[in-house]
């Protein structure tokens, strides 16, 4: 299945892209996809702390498993204001 | 201008942002003004650089109002965010409350900007003399 990941920010500039779309097993979860973005990009940042997800643009869990044609969104600690 | 949620390019307007939620049952009405700061964390700041999912942004400043709604007895929230480059002074973020009494305008609109800092899919990049850097506001 593939997924379209979203970057933003720091991530966006470390990939040097505003997305990535990925092809993944079933079952494949929004870390997996954010994982398999850093195989083909690694300068992505190598850790998982403080980022946050959204699958379609509702929030969701980094385990919360994918669908094919979902946009996924990775988002790194936030700062508005 | 007539929206309640707004991210914009555009520079806002506080006093158009407290109209929208000004109403004669509501006694109170306080408005947070976010700007610009000229020294973050112990640097200058010449601009900030805005980045948002603008897809989402107006939908979670419509969860933020929602969860208001339910804590707090106000009559009316609006939630207006810049985004593109930013200069020191520039206004950032309006948020205005409307309320019958001052205790929950007030307790709202904190509520608000304190929510709007934590979940909101926006990101600031510093520029100043010493370079530039993605803010992290994690405690």
């Amino acid at each position: 299945m593939h997924v379209t990941v979203r970057l933003f920010a720091s991530h966006r500039e470390a990939a040097g892209v505003r997305e990535i779309v990925v092809d993944l097993p079933a079952g494949a979860r929004a870390v997996d996809a954010l994982a398999a973005c850093r195989r083909t990009h690694p300068a992505l940042p190598s850790t998982n702390s403080g980022v946050a997800f959204a699958i379609n643009r509702a929030f969701a869990g980094p385990d919360t498993v994918l669908a094919d044609g979902d946009e996924l969104a990775v988002l790194p600690p936030v700062a508005g204001g | 201008m007539t929206e309640r949620f707004l991210l914009s390019e555009k520079p806002i307007d506080e006093a158009a942002v407290a109209a929208l939620v000004a109403s004669p049952g509501a006694g109170a009405l306080v408005t947070f003004v976010g700007r610009v700061r000229a020294r973050s964390r112990g640097h200058d700041v010449d601009l900030l650089e805005y980045e948002a999912y603008p897809e989402m942004v107006e939908g979670v400043f419509h969860q933020i109002a929602g969860e208001v709604h339910e804590r707090f007895e106000v009559a009316a929230i609006a939630i207006h965010h810049r985004t593109g480059t930013l200069r020191v002074g520039d206004t950032s973020v309006v948020i205005a409350v409307a309320a019958e009494h001052r205790p929950a305008a007030f307790d709202a609109c904190r509520y608000a900007i304190d929510r709007l800092k934590q979940i909101t899919p926006i990101w600031k990049k510093e520029h100043g003399p010493d370079g530039a850097s993605w803010v992290d506001e994690r405690p």
